[in-house]
């Protein structure tokens, strides 16, 4: 039930310890159109399955991580430290 | 067959034999005017007014499930109007207005008990707040009363005044706010569309939403094969961005979970629906005992009808600290149900981009109490191609266009509305 989340510094804690921030997208450039920022910052793919969210390990670390799990079963596949994607996207 | 005191009599003497289902279950045809998806009270409603207010009668409502199966038997039933912004008050108040008389207008009695709707504020700041509130509802001609502690304690006896933390200061109470019996509002509105002649078609679910060369929407394909319709209505809260996907529209919705809970039947003890300003948690007591209550959503995006035990044990904590006497009853039964979290806290009642697509969507937290406003201002948007006076600000557009009607003052963040 995503009732413990694996945190990559951490390691397994509980859900209480973080606060979540909605879905991992990735911010536009800063001179990107209006219609991008527009989709960024309002609308949403919310899809029923497989899921990419921001969770804060607000009680931990304090590291924002992307915990990829399914919104229906709430099966966890990975955590991961949000900066180590954004590493790999540079 | 029409209800009353005569029929209850007759179908007595004849020992309940002659009667007749509450509505009929039909096969669907190969066309409609309107096929609204979605058979939940939006939908339901919706039909009813286009019907009954809008002289469309060849409508198909389509539900997956049963009549009955989603948030419209899921919610914590409670119905008021002590809203603040311009965009809501006018329709919430229209919506209480119709619930004020709903039961003799589809002749149902769907228990509508305007107990009182009693917020609490903790500290100096939410009393001002609520005052503001207050007039903001009366410059609307809605009832709004400001009540001090003395008066609370002689009405509320129960209640944690002196909590260290959040004593209770003031309230803010709207008589006529209160609750519904949820269950009977779907049957109710499932018969009165019914009886006006509406295909309400259980355990069909659509697949696929078809389109002509021009774009314009010309049916559905569901299990029961293709429905052809002038016009598509989606009334699918809590599944919006799924069905509106069908039609290639990605909406400002994110869907969350949020559960509700009753506990054993206690003799009368809570006589309004009380609702705590210092976390986000009501409650009020069923006629036949229970005391109905909930709290937050569990905060993560989930399409699961069911909760996280962290919700549980924080709903719990919530309600044992505003009535210390909680703790000494059991819980019965939790459930929960998912809702469409529009990104400024509001729902949307509007065309689409899309010809002949209508949209009815993002309800939050908050549909049960708007489901005849609801369905009586998609009716008129559907009939008339234009907006209810009360809902013109419900708009789809209203984000990129920056006219967000953001109740909680909280901006683009889904879970926390």
């Amino acid at each position: 039930m995503a009732s413990l989340i694996t945190c990559p510094h951490c390691g397994t804690r509980p859900k209480e310890e973080f606060s979540i921030r909605g879905t991992a997208l990735s911010r536009p450039h800063p001179t990107a159109s209006e219609e991008d920022w527009h989709a960024y910052v309002y609308l949403r793919e919310n899809p029923k399955g497989r899921y990419q969210e921001y969770w804060h390990h607000a009680g931990g670390c304090r590291r924002f991580l992307i915990v990829d799990r399914d919104n229906v079963t709430h099966d966890v596949f990975s955590v991961v430290d949000a900066a180590a994607i954004g590493r790999l996207s540079e | 067959m029409r209800y009353s005191a005569y029929s209850i009599i007759k179908q007595a003497l004849s020992g309940n034999r002659l009667w007749k289902p509450a509505w009929r279950e039909p096969e669907p045809k190969s066309h409609y005017d309107v096929i609204i998806v979605g058979g939940g009270g939006h939908g339901l409603s919706t039909a009813y007014y286009l019907a009954k207010e809008f002289g469309i009668t060849n409508i198909a409502v389509l539900e997956k499930g049963y009549i009955g199966s989603g948030n419209v038997g899921r919610n914590t039933t409670i119905i008021r109007s002590n809203y603040l912004l311009e965009g809501n008050i006018p329709f919430y108040e229209f919506s209480l207005k119709l619930w004020e008389g709903l039961e003799q207008d589809f002749n149902y009695n769907a228990m509508v008990s305007q107990r009182g709707v009693m917020m609490l504020a903790h500290s100096d700041g939410q009393r001002d707040a609520y005052a503001r509130r207050g007039n903001a509802m009366r410059m609307h001609g809605v009832d709004a009363e400001l009540l001090d502690r003395k008066q609370l304690q002689a009405l509320m006896p129960y209640l944690n005044y002196d909590h260290a933390r959040f004593p209770i200061l003031a309230g803010l109470l709207q008589k006529r706010g209160g609750t519904v019996r949820h269950d009977a509002v779907a049957w109710g509105y499932a018969r009165g569309a019914d009886m006006h002649g509406v295909d309400i078609i259980q355990h069909c679910e659509v697949n696929a939403i078809r389109r002509d060369e021009q774009g314009r929407v010309t049916g559905v394909d569901t299990n029961k094969g293709f429905i052809g319709c002038n016009k598509l209505a989606l009334a699918t809260a809590g599944h919006s961005s799924e069905t509106a996907r069908m039609a290639g529209l990605e909406l400002p919705i994110e869907t969350h979970v949020l559960q509700a809970f009753v506990s054993e039947g206690i003799k009368p003890a809570i006589d309004h629906v009380i609702v705590y300003g210092a976390g986000h948690f009501y409650i009020s007591q069923s006629d036949k005992g229970g005391l109905v209550f909930g709290a937050d959503i569990d905060y993560y995006s989930s399409y699961a009808q069911r909760g996280n035990l962290a919700t549980v044990e924080h709903t719990m904590e919530e309600g044992v600290s505003l009535i210390p006497g909680l703790s000494r009853a059991k819980v019965l039964r939790s459930w929960g149900g998912v809702m469409d979290m529009s990104m400024d806290g509001s729902p949307i009642i509007d065309r689409t981009p899309i010809d002949n697509l209508y949209l009815n969507a993002g309800w939050c937290y908050g549909g049960f109490k708007a489901t005849p406003a609801s369905g009586f201002c998609f009716a008129h948007l559907i009939a008339k191609n234009e907006s209810h006076h009360v809902s013109r600000f419900l708009r789809l557009d209203r984000f990129e266009r920056g006219h967000m009607i953001d109740e909680a003052g909280k901006g683009p963040q889904p879970n926390i509305h």
